[in-house]
């Protein structure tokens, strides 16, 4: 299993180099321009003058090489004296990758937003599964009972209506009507005693619920097909007529060999948490992950974009990786060596 | 009133002011919440230039003199306004003397000095800085410090309006000590300070978040002792519009909300809550819609769709004529498009310089009225005859135009009306609508931008910073005309050439006398506007909206929102 790892973890590297030029070209060729937001009252030579500060005079691929050295290089090294202390080479002249809009460098921007994305989106990503997984289980066991009713009818909801709506009439009722929670996700809140944990879970429940509905109702959905699928399995039929409680049956048997496809979901779906909700963290102004790529988007940011979107790829083709090793210990008929 | 009863009065009222002098005290009123649904990404205005990095530096950095909320220029770290009467400023118009403040202190105790002031120039001036505002100090041959609390200004030529150099919000004085080592090149570099600038200004930032929250604090060596009245600020960024005046105006989250362009219906709804208010502050923006007077067709090469030739063989095949341009404007009607897209926020205009008031002509009202009949004679006379499917025809022609503005709803409704309206005189419009960032970006490699100009007529708002007119008024001369020669840059978007308001805006740059020169603003203002150049639509407000409690506010929009945010004070 190591040694399957490790190939894996090398095919990884060539493929993350093509999607890194292909990112930086895509966004390179896409016509936009970071002067774009400014006032009009800002003339265009220096609007000009602001472009060649950020370096868009020079040729694209000095430009891909300048950066993929600042981000394979330059940053991991800088993150490393952070941590050890150490200090390595020329650190203080060592180019980092530069936000246009900030000037400031773009690992910085993310690590300041890492901790609100997780929390918030991490968080629903948790109690989704949680939620979800009994919620399948129980549906398909007892399918087309009320449970099951009721269990499809709210997944059904989480599934067709968009987070912006669901956000907006969460906000109308707990924020506008009833005045409960806070519409607006505090980033500075430091809990530090009971009161301010209390605050903290409160402007968490909205964000946090809005996207546990839809992420749950997804899962589920997965979830009590899986079951379905297994619970007519002859397999299952062998069990019961050893005798075996059906408590062993379902939650031995069932559960474990239908969650193969279930986690390949879940596991296929925690990228997109560190790549934040864009659209309920606008909505709760959480500013996350989500919020800083919409900005970059927005404003042109073209290395915080290129930046996050190659981070987000990393995560995509490690967590694939992570889910196939998964399936390894859950169905011992696959191997690897 | 007798002698009695006014001198009841009179203590009455000295008691009531004596009680507010003694809750005057600096940081008295807790913490004040600001929403800026645009998140600022830098406190250092000279790097950025957007408005949402400039207002929230102007609560740290402070320029000599400011904009009050009449567009009056009123000193601020400066004595007074220096003038040629008060010799501040010399009879040959080239340099300009400011006396500062005595005993004025950067929030790190250090004195304010003319060095200061002196160093900024250097900074925003030097190559390879990208510096934002550097067009606040185009013309500066030169700026000394004669002693520390006097600062000379020399001009390359007469310069009749001198006060642009350090004055108003998007050129503050930034301090020397700190930002030293942070010139050209490596401007971008010095995150630390580009996020916590040392200001005069009344707040310090405690800590800066880029694109989400600043968080602020009473500046202990602020002038006034007694302000600011806010110990702490709390400026978060993010979201949209809509959310950030339900955060002031129902849910009472925030005191403060900026930029609130929404739909006029969802804001007096919202206002009926009874939380906090909606004010608005009119200055210089006019939402337009430009004729291009050179012919875009897509038949024609590079080099020659919209490209203007000094020669005259590039004409548009319809605008070009007066009367066409003129039916077009008849036809809209400006109070509708006003009711529907901007409610109290706007207003209907006839003028390209609706402000400030001394400047706005009125010899165009007549626009005010739509006038459809009028509109369809005028293009009867110009030989425009309806074809069979109700178009107007020409020697073949059809009248037909394309109609490009950037992407945003109420942009989009005031396309379909006035394609509508444009209909029924017989005008066939297509509509497009392009991403702002493409269509206000400056890439010369994309067909779309608004200076390429590769349509008809398209619509967009401008204004100017400040309250003088010159710059703005020169964008119309006939060698600022957008080309493939100068990559596309080039204020004069219409491509309108006239030698006679070119005339008039060299006599501008030599006038230095201000009702001389209103006089000749409001002409070319005229010229343009009777020549039917660009069709002014809406005077558009800046709108925002502040908490019942909050006090002190006088909504600007000559200059910073935040411009006196010393006196904002909680009201009980």
């Amino acid at each position: 299993m190591a040694r399957y790892a490790l190939r894996r973890l090398l095919i990884a590297i060539p493929t993350l180099l093509a999607i890194s030029f292909i990112i930086f070209a895509l966004l390179d060729l896409a016509p936009s321009d970071p002067t774009a937001n400014l006032p009009l009252t800002i003339p265009p030579e220096v609007r000009e003058k602001i472009r060649l500060s950020l370096g868009m005079g020079e040729p694209f691929v000095v430009r891909y090489f300048k950066w993929l050295e600042q981000f394979m290089v330059n940053e991991p090294l800088n993150v490393l004296e952070q941590w050890t202390g150490w200090t390595i080479g020329d650190s203080e002249n060592r180019l980092r990758v530069l936000s246009w809009a900030t000037r400031s460098p773009v690992v910085d921007l993310i690590v300041e937003r890492l901790p609100q994305t997780l929390w918030v989106v991490g968080m629903s990503y948790v109690i989704a599964v949680v939620i979800a997984v009994p919620i399948g289980v129980i549906s398909a066991y007892r399918q087309y009972s009320l449970f099951d009713q009721i269990g499809t009818f709210i997944s059904m909801l989480g599934f067709s209506i968009p987070t912006f709506f669901t956000g907006l009439l969460l906000i109308v009722i707990f924020s506008v009507w009833l005045g409960w929670l806070p519409s607006i996700y505090d980033t500075t809140h430091v809990v530090r005693d009971w009161d301010s944990f209390v605050f903290q879970v409160k402007q968490m429940i909205m964000p946090t619920m809005v996207l546990a509905l839809a992420n749950a109702s997804q899962i589920s959905r997965f979830m009590r097909a899986s079951m379905l699928d297994n619970l007519t399995q002859d397999y299952v039929r062998t069990a019961r007529a050893k005798g075996l409680r059906e408590r062993v049956v379902v939650l031995t048997h069932v559960l474990r060999n239908s969650l193969i496809p279930v986690v390949t979901v879940i596991a296929l779906g925690v990228p997109t948490i560190f790549g934040g909700a864009i659209i309920t963290e606008q909505i709760f102004r959480v500013n996350g992950i989500g919020q800083l790529l919409i900005i970059g988007i927005e404003g042109a940011d073209i290395p915080l974009v290129q930046t996050l979107t190659f981070i987000f790829a990393i995560l995509i083709v490690l967590f694939n990786l992570i889910a196939d090793l998964i399936y390894g210990m859950l169905d011992p008929r696959i191997r690897y060596d | 009133m007798t002698p009695l009863r006014r001198l009841l009065v009179a203590s009455v009222a000295c008691a009531a002011l004596t009680a507010t002098a003694a809750q005057a005290q600096r940081g008295a009123d807790g913490q004040l919440n600001i929403i800026y649904w645009q998140a600022p990404s830098t406190m250092n205005p000279f790097l950025s230039g957007g408005t949402k990095e400039v207002e929230a530096s102007s609560m740290v950095l402070e320029p000599l003199a400011s904009y009050d909320n009449d567009g009056n220029i009123v000193p601020r770290l400066a004595v007074q306004l220096p003038t040629v009467e008060n010799r501040g400023v010399s009879p040959d118009l080239k340099t300009i003397t400011w006396d500062l403040k005595p005993g004025i202190k950067w929030s790190d105790g250090t004195d304010f000095t003319a060095e200061d002031a002196v160093f900024t120039w250097k900074y925003c001036t030097a190559p390879d800085g990208g510096c934002a505002q550097a067009s606040y100090f185009e013309g500066v041959a030169n700026m000394e410090a004669v002693d520390a609390l006097t600062l000379k200004i020399t001009f390359d030529e007469p310069k009749p309006f001198p006060y642009t150099a350090l004055v108003g919000a998007e050129s503050p004085i930034i301090q020397k000590k700190q930002f030293e080592n942070c010139m050209g090149a490596k401007a971008p570099e010095c995150t630390a300070q580009n996020f916590n600038p040392i200001g005069t200004g009344p707040f310090v930032v405690k800590e800066f978040r880029a694109n989400d929250v600043i968080t602020l604090e009473a500046n202990p060596n602020y002038r006034e002792a007694d302000k600011p009245r806010f110990q702490t600020v709390l400026f978060k960024g993010g979201g949209d519009a809509a959310s950030a005046a339900r955060s002031v105006l129902e849910t009472g989250e925030f005191d403060y909300a900026w930029n609130l362009q929404i739909e006029p219906e969802v804001l007096t709804r919202m206002e009926a809550a009874g939380k906090g208010k909606v004010v608005s502050a009119f200055a210089t923006s006019v939402e337009r819609i430009l004729m291009n007077f050179t012919n875009p067709d897509p038949a024609l090469g590079p080099d020659d769709r919209s490209v203007y030739k000094a020669d005259g063989s590039n004409p548009h095949p319809i605008l070009n004529d007066v009367r066409v341009r003129k039916a077009l404007s008849m036809a809209i009607d400006r109070p509708l498009l006003t009711e529907i897209g901007y409610g109290r926020t706007g207003r209907p205009v006839c003028n390209v310089l609706p402000g400030p008031e001394q400047y706005a002509s009125t010899a165009n009202d007549g626009c005010l009225v739509q006038d459809i009949e009028g509109a369809k004679k005028l293009l009867d006379e110009a030989g425009w005859v309806p074809g069979a499917d109700g178009v107007r025809v020409k020697d073949g022609r059809r009248l037909s135009l394309l109609y490009q503005t950037s992407t945003n709803s109420v942009r989009q409704s005031f396309q379909s009306l006035i394609k509508q309206w444009w209909a029924e005189l017989g005008v066939e419009t297509e509509l497009r609508n392009i991403s702002a960032s493409v269509f206000f970006g400056g890439d010369p490699a994309s067909p779309d931008t608004f200076q390429k100009f590769y349509s008809d007529v398209e619509m967009y708002t401008n204004n100017f910073s400040g309250v003088d007119p010159e710059a703005y008024m020169a964008q119309w001369r006939c060698d600022d005309i957008p080309g493939p020669s100068t990559q596309w840059q080039g204020s004069n978007i219409n491509r309108y050439c006239n030698p006679e308001y070119d005339a008039l805006t060299v006599q501008m740059s030599k006038t230095a006398d201000l009702n001389e020169r209103a006089e000749l603003a409001k002409k070319m203002n005229d010229v343009l506007m009777q020549d039917y150049v660009l069709l002014p639509l809406i005077y558009r407000s800046g709108t925002s909206a502040h908490s019942n409690t909050l006090g002190g506010v006088r909504m600007n929009d000559w200059d910073s929102e935040l411009w006196n945010i010393a006196d904002w004070h909680r009201v009980k």
